[in-house]
């Protein structure tokens, strides 16, 4: 996983709540068994007017001229909300998103994202829609900062600073780029030690390997 | 302490942090659709599954249903992830229930059924309605295919604990009022994200009373409720529907594992963070009107209108709702003429759920009314042979639906069978999202009863009096 540190990007307001992943990749988008060739089907039912032809929808945000090449997305409650699907994490990286800041996330996705090193932040709604008042001025001269080291958005011409939470464990996940099996797998012989235990309290709990 | 507290503690290989632990799984299930992804990336890292004979798979998302059927599929792409997950199976070890094999069938409806899925274990599958088993006492809960992965190399998961919530029903259900009712009821009662951040554990006199397949369909739809997941108190019955499964414990570990079952309740003086008590003496068969769970009436309530919201951005949501659903505030459900009828999914699809719907066709003598088409897609094998041993299918086939072979079908549309576009559909199934069983198709949800009794009527209908 690439470390995350520091980003400047342009950020694109998505304001609506409830964003299903089935709306961020529609299951017949994910056409193969694999986590790329997903950018191309991200967002499908907002951002084309014929899905098949491929004809873009003019008033979605992410085909409008000012915010080409965003790579922060700011969104409304429940984000990633339906589907455990990865892949709408996935869609969202390969077509270039690096954080998402939203007033609340689906479990499944936030942790899906964690683990793909895309970056969630939470934010009251108010900050939110000052940030995107802002931003949507002039996307392509007003970027955003997210430095993931000092917990901290920049924005404005003043270069205002917003503070966010983020659990200590997912910080350091992202920031040393951590290969979560390969955590885990550190922690082999407490998994063994636990394993030793449990057979004899529940060894109903542990089938045979019949190869 | 709360029957979810003694679960997590079970499962506590070790605490990463105040809110982390380290859990074991005991059980990994996996299908065709999000599982190859996750099969694929582990073999690609060169990792083997760690215990290989604690993890399943299953052909249902992208399988077809239709009678003949094989490995190509009706979706374009399909055969690619069928064959993927095949060879990713027999690379890895781990036992895959495959289309012709005889236990084959939707993921939640077969790990209770093969006794895979068993109380007191805990269970993940990449698939958000993995709260289904909860209804058996398993702490069962949807991931992703990064995390399954990591569950199949390390037999653990890095788990946010959630919090703890109680929704107690109080006084019984009426006849013809079932499970999924008390479900839909309860989503419109605690909203669409009322459970986010909850392990749920329901309970009450209407729980106890509940038959064991029933509490399936309601935890079922726990995930709709954005909870972590739902969770029911096992009990004798319980323990009389696991026994003789394939999977399950036989002769010491049988005796062992009903003494572990009977410590696994709430304390009586257990803490839980949030409390409901949600009264259903007075109960009616529910419809959905919209395209959330929780746009959900009683079958003969009229639609709401906008002026009834709560807020502004309610009001927008339900407008916008409306329009794609093709409803009219102030209209009742039964004002719009039904053009299918969908019984199945992990939601309703189990023998109970098509002896209900077969049941209410023997004794009313109806038949599908005209112009509408009606499938009956049974959640698995075993269970298609039971309804056949029965002569279900035969009072189906007869009433004018269509007798499917076992998978999730129509309750998702992954680019292959839908029913087109504007066609209003009556679904015992459990999202109604705009598109979900296809481009434009309007999905209602309901029980199995509500959705005959609407498909013979023609139009949304819940009364089951004949
Ligand atoms: S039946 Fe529907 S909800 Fe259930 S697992 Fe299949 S696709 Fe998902």
């Amino acid at each position: 996983m690439t470390p995350f540190t520091l980003h400047q990007g342009i950020a694109a307001p998505l304001l609506r709540d409830n964003i299903d992943t089935d709306t961020i990749i529609p299951s017949r988008e994910m056409r193969t068994v694999s986590r790329s060739g997903l950018a191309d089907g991200l967002f499908a039912p907002w951002r084309y007017t014929d899905v098949d032809a491929r004809v873009a929808h003019p008033d979605f945000v992410l085909n409008q001229a000012c915010y080409a090449g965003a790579s922060i997305m700011l969104a409304g409650l429940n984000f990633g909300c339906g589907s455990s699907r990865e892949h709408a994490v996935w869609a969202m990286m390969e077509w270039g998103v690096k954080v998402v800041i939203a007033p609340s996330f689906a479990t499944i996705f936030r942790n899906n994202a964690l683990r793909n090193g895309l970056l969630t932040i939470e934010l009251t709604r108010d900050r939110i829609e000052w940030l995107a008042h802002w931003v949507s001025a002039d996307p392509q001269v007003n970027p955003l900062t997210v430095d993931l080291q000092a917990c901290t958005i920049l924005s404005g011409a003043g270069r205002e600073k917003e503070v966010f939470q983020i659990d200590p464990i997912a910080r350091a996940m992202l920031i040393e780029g951590l290969d979560e099996i390969g955590l885990t797998e550190q922690s082999l012989n407490h998994i063994e030690d636990f394993e030793h235990r449990d057979q004899l309290r529940r060894p109903w709990a542990y089938l045979v390997d019949p190869h | 302490m709360t029957l979810f507290d003694k679960l997590w503690q079970e499962h506590e290989v070790e605490t990463l942090s105040e809110r982390q632990s380290l859990l074991y799984v005991d059980r990994i299930f996996l299908h065709e659709r999000t599982g190859s992804v996750a099969l694929n990336s582990l073999l690609e890292h060169g990792r083997p599954v760690r215990r290989r004979q604690h993890a399943f798979c299953t052909m249902d998302h992208i399988v077809d249903t239709i009678p003949g059927r094989s490995d190509d599929t009706l979706m374009p792409s399909g055969r690619d992830f069928i064959v993927a997950t095949r060879s990713a199976a027999r690379e890895t070890g781990i036992q895959l229930f495959d289309i012709q094999d005889p236990d084959q069938g939707i993921v939640h409806v077969i790990s209770p059924e093969l006794g895979i899925a068993l109380p007191g274990l805990s269970l993940i599958c990449p698939d958000s309605h993995t709260c289904t088993l909860g209804g058996l006492g398993v702490l069962a809960w949807g991931v992703g295919s990064t995390e399954a992965e990591h569950a199949l190399a390390t037999s653990t998961l890095r788990v946010t604990r959630p919090q703890t919530m109680r929704v107690q029903f109080i006084g019984s259900m009426a006849e013809h009022v079932t499970a999924k009712d008390l479900i839909l009821y309860t989503i419109r009662s605690l909203s669409a994200s009322g459970g986010a951040g909850y392990a749920i554990e329901f309970a009450g006199p209407a729980i106890v009373a509940l038959p064991v397949e029933s509490r399936l369909t309601l935890c079922n739809m726990a995930t709709e409720l954005s909870a972590f997941t739902g969770l029911i108190a096992p009990d004798e019955q319980v323990i009389d529907y696991c026994q003789g499964r394939p999977f399950a414990p036989r002769g010491a570990a049988w005796e062992a594992a009903i003494r572990h079952w009977q410590t696994l309740q709430s304390d009586a003086d257990a803490q839980f963070d949030s409390e409901h008590r949600i009264d259903i003496g007075s109960l009616k068969p529910q419809l959905t009107w919209g395209t959330s769970p929780q746009h959900c009436i009683d079958w003969d309530e009229e639609i709401p209108g906008a002026g009834e919201a709560p807020d502004e951005a309610t009001a927008a949501s339900w407008q916008q709702a409306q329009a794609y659903m093709g409803v009219t505030a102030g209209h009742r459900l039964s004002d719009y003429p039904l053009d299918a009828a969908f019984i199945g999914s992990c939601t309703n699809s189990r023998l109970s759920d098509l002896r209900d719907a077969a049941s209410y066709l023997t004794q009313t003598g109806h038949r599908v009314a005209k112009g509408v088409k009606a499938l009956c897609v049974p959640g698995s094998g075993r269970v298609k042979r039971a309804a056949e041993a029965e002569g279900i299918d035969a009072v189906f086939r007869q009433a004018g639906f269509e007798w499917r072979e076992p998978g999730c079908s129509m309750c998702f549309f992954a680019g292959g069978e839908s029913l087109g576009e504007g066609v209003r559909v009556a679904s015992t199934t459990n999202r109604n999202f705009q598109g979900r069983q296809g481009l434009g198709v309007r999905t209602h949800l309901g029980s199995p009863l509500s959705v005959v009794a609407s498909a013979c009527a023609g139009h949304l209908l819940a009364d089951m009096t004949p």
